[in-house]
């Protein structure tokens, strides 16, 4: 096809047959495995989200039937200390007084309700699609798969410091995977992705097999940061120093820390909670001795911190996104650099504010609530450094590009909602609404998947050698970001007046809150949006395999050591390792040049030989 | 850590271009030279290392805040424990890590023979400490001594040494050379009627939920006990490769690489000793 420059073979041709891609030790091939894996359990968590947000959408047919409540709708335990009543219990008492009346009523007409998922259902589908989505896609999505390709490509470098471990840590993806699947396939899961004690130690549910899941995944993901932090160090290419590194490559550096230094303390918690209920070792269980308020700090200890695996690596694609097509010099690149340093360290320092209704001490929950603030500091600085590379750039709006602007205003809402939920006096009224859904929706749907497909489309054509065509592309992206609003800013309108989260059945509710069903069918009409959104992101992409143009080796002017070679990259990446000298600069985007005919940007980086 | 590549001169790149061409068969291609695959392998184990540690401290944490919550717990129940097989065990491994540092001298050095007899002591020390744990093991097991969830103490719930520290012949403790103490001969009274014991030395004397500290027990002294496993695996690994003549002056990395993992078991027990067996 159209093989790279002097007849060296690329990866895609290089060796055939499934083995030579199940076994291979190659980081662009383990990339690529990733990917589609990836796309796979996103769809697969997409569904549980659309089963959802279908049951939710009307709200009981009829009114009055037998709701059985949901056992497990809130598994946050010890629920509110404060004593202050909430939006939210102010929908739960009169969720409460109303169900007697309603089970009294159902004893003499027997009209039992319509609902798509029974109630134990739904708290398997949510939780299945929040565990998917989160330990299967997002947190390995962008690191492990266009991490994977890219990282070792941006380097200069032949390939990952260590690539049979890089291999094995897909082969724990994959393993982790079937054990999910494994939960899905005997009789599923419905402690919600938290996996919070003591419900999880008591449920009839598949505890220890989605437990053991998470803790190899967890590995895998260990791996993957191991290698990406001795890639970084040993493996970039002569005369590339820490500050002429891609800014992607410093985020996926700082995610590398985070990785290894959170999920260990989710692998041992995840192993506590197996152990606990196959042989009631104790260590959370109240009655036993065990504190279940220690379960939820282990737990946060590791998904506080898992938060910033996953946005830190979307804001590594964002700041190469948004100086390729501004054509223009990222602004403020140290401070861009240091500010993922600086999320991933205050990362660990705010885990306590998932725990404000916990029972923690005043005292505690004040300190948490100021060091979350912190974390606002860095993230501001990425934003504004952003939108100043912007700032009288040449703005070319393709694909990749809208995916950046979508995720600009996106994770603009997404941290700002966060503040609400970093305050105390706001948070113990939001608490456990659906705002809560709507903030995290808006970060990690918004900012980390809207970050992740706008990364793959800009790859694309290196990882493919296939252009895409940009319309469609670009009416997918409109329509992802489109949907995912009509999806979740309904959200954030229930959630401040009281709707709370993971209600199987809220048409109790309805008669105080009228205004409730409008905006849950709102909801559901985005989610279906977006559903046409991926389908078109998919038909483009597929698309393009079969019929796209060929991808030249710098489609789209960018000055990153990846675009120096060819699409796709041949075997050993590059056909001479490169060679920077004083002046690199891989944001320096002046020496390249469009050439029309070809749609490729031709000349060669200042500072490269 | 390899600033130094990152600030090389052009004439030094120039002669490792040169050097590039002859690419020894123990160095993997994409690395330059044996020098920083060695680098590179030994900054991958630190960073797994770190791993680990964080991977102990959520035990570490576990155990401070039942410490915390139950001190009367933890004096009385530690009493259960044998000093003198964890003390052994202690030293056990302290010595297994001065044997594992000198095979990594003698990888170094080349000395063949020297590293496949210190690996094999090593190894061999790592099999005695599991032995030893077995034996403990097995010893909480008859006594029904385990975590709180199987917490069934068989005889009435007297430690082997009171609260004043007295040893006590028929306790636990003289059941070390293997002899199952005397008080309990019938080793399987119904499960109730150990239910009862327990709640009386519950009554008598015993604090309440002395279950949690076997909990902790098990679960921290079962990590670690994985670990050695792990360990022994790593080494036999080794072993079979330093029969092989693998490793020379050049290239070392794996003893060395194993060798820290092996120092990090022992440093993990050097701090589950103390907090466990030896609690004033």
């Amino acid at each position: 096809m159209n093989s790279p420059a002097s007849g060296s073979v690329d990866y895609l041709h290089a060796d055939r047959g499934i083995g030579s891609w199940i076994f291979t030790l190659d980081h662009k091939r383990i990339g690529v495995m990733y990917l589609v894996g990836i796309v796979a359990s996103l769809f697969l968590g997409g569904l549980f989200a659309l089963a959802i947000r279908t049951h939710l959408a009307i709200p009981g047919l009829t009114h009055g039937g037998s709701s059985a409540v949901p056992t497990a709708s809130n598994p946050e335990p010890v629920a509110t200390v404060a004593p202050q009543a909430t939006a939210g219990q102010d929908a739960v008492a009169a969720l409460a007084a109303e169900s007697e009346a309603a089970t009294a009523a159902s004893a003499v007409q027997e009209t039992p309700k319509r609902y798509l998922l029974t109630p134990r259902q739904y708290n398997q589908a949510f939780t299945l699609h929040g565990a998917i989505m989160i330990f299967l896609v997002i947190i390995p999505g962008i690191p492990a798969a266009l991490g994977n390709f890219v990282l070792p490509l941006m380097l200069g470098a032949k390939d990952v410091a260590f690539p049979r471990l890089n291999l094995a840590s897909f082969h724990l993806w994959v393993i982790g995977a079937i054990f999910f699947l494994a939960v899905l396939a005997t009789g599923g899961l419905d402690t919600g992705w938290t996996f919070y004690t003591p419900y999880s130690t008591t449920t009839d549910t598949r505890v220890v097999t989605a437990a053991l899941g998470a803790f190899i995944l967890g590995f895998s993901s260990i791996f993957t940061g191991v290698n990406f932090i001795a890639t970084v160090h040993m493996l970039r290419a002569r005369g590339m120093s820490w500050f002429k590194m891609p800014l992607f490559v410093w985020s996926l550096y700082a995610t590398a820390v985070i990785q290894v230094l959170a999920t260990p303390v989710l692998g041992i918690t995840l192993l506590l909670v197996a152990a606990e209920k196959l042989l009631g070792l104790g260590i959370f269980d109240p009655k036993l001795g065990g504190d279940p308020v220690l379960f939820q700090h282990f737990f946060w200890f590791y998904s506080h911190p898992a938060v910033y695996i996953m946005i830190l690596p979307g804001m590594g694609v964002v700041s190469e996104l948004i100086s390729t097509f501004s054509r223009k010099h990222i602004f403020g690149y140290r401070f861009i650099a240091f500010s993922s340093v600086a999320i991933a360290l205050l990362g660990f320092l705010v885990w306590g504010h998932h725990m404000f209704t916990s029972g923690q001490s005043r005292l505690a929950s004040m300190i948490f609530s100021a060091l979350t603030f912190s974390v606002s500091i860095p993230s501001a600085i990425k934003v504004f450094n952003w939108l100043a590379t912007m700032y009288k750039g040449s703005i070319s709006l393709q694909t990749p590009m809208c995916y950046a602007l979508a995720f600009l205003f996106l994770f603009g809402i997404g941290g700002l909602t966060g503040l609400f939920l970093g305050a105390l006096s706001t948070d113990v009224h939001l608490h456990d609404t659906y705002f809560v859904v709507a903030h995290f929706h808006y970060v990690m749907f918004g900012g980390t998947l809207v970050a992740f497909l706008g990364g793959l489309h800009y790859w694309w054509p290196k990882m493919t050698g296939k252009m895409f065509n940009d319309t469609l592309g670009r009416l997918g992206a409109v329509a992802v970001f489109l949907g995912m609003n009509l999806t979740f800013f309904p959200q954030f309108v229930l959630g401040s007046r009281g709707m709370p989260r993971r209600y199987f059945d809220y048409s109790l509710l309805l008669d105080r809150h009228p205004e409730f069903a409008g905006l849950n069918l709102l909801s559901t009409a985005g989610a279906f949006l977006t559903l046409i959104g991926f389908l078109t992101v998919a038909v483009c992409l597929a698309h393009s395999l079969w019929r796209g143009r060929p991808a030249p080796a710098n489609p789209w002017g960018a000055a990153t050591l990846e675009w120096q070679t060819s699409s796709p990259p041949p075997k050993e990446n590059f056909l001479r390792p490169p060679v920077l000298s004083e002046g690199y600069d891989p944001y320096y985007l002046d020496d390249l040049e469009y050439d029309n005919k070809t749609g490729a940007y031709y000349g060669v980086p200042l500072g490269l030989a | 850590m390899n600033n130094s590549s990152a600030l090389v001169t052009p004439s030094a790149l120039v002669e490792s271009e040169g050097e590039h061409h002859e690419h020894p068969a123990y160095v993997a291609h994409h690395f330059d030279s044996a020098e920083q695959q060695f680098d590179a392998g030994k900054l991958g184990v630190w960073v797994f290392l770190l791993t680990e540690i964080l991977f102990f401290s959520g035990l570490f944490c576990a155990y401070a805040v039942y410490r915390g919550n139950h001190p009367e717990v933890f004096v009385y129940a530690h009493h259960f424990l044998d000093k003198n097989l964890g003390a052994l065990n202690t030293a056990v491994l302290i010595f297994s890590s001065l044997t594992m540092a000198l095979a990594v001298r003698a990888a170094q050095l080349e000395q063949r023979r020297a590293l496949i007899v210190l690996l094999g002591v090593t190894l061999l020390c790592a099999f005695v400490f599991l032995g030893v744990k077995c034996v403990e093991y097995r010893q909480k097991w008859e006594h029904g001594l385990l975590w709180a969830g199987r917490y069934h103490p068989a005889h009435h719930g007297e430690p082997a040494e009171g609260p004043k520290g007295a040893v006590e012949p028929g306790g636990v403790e003289s059941g070390i050379g293997g002899e199952p103490t005397p008080s309990t001969p019938e080793q399987a009274p119904t499960y109730l009627l150990q239910q009862v014991t327990s709640s009386e030395a519950v009554s008598a004397d015993a604090p309440r939920l002395v279950g949690a500290f076997f909990s902790i027990y098990f679960a921290m002294t079962g990590l670690h006990a994985l670990h050695v496993i792990g360990g022994i695996g790593a080494i036999t690994w080794l072993l079979v490769r330093a029969v092989r003549g693998d490793f020379h002056r050049f290239y070392f990395g794996p003893v060395d690489y194993v060798g820290l993992y092996w120092h990090l078991v022992d440093l993990v027990w050097i701090f589950l000793f103390p907090l466990l067996y030896l609690i004033h």
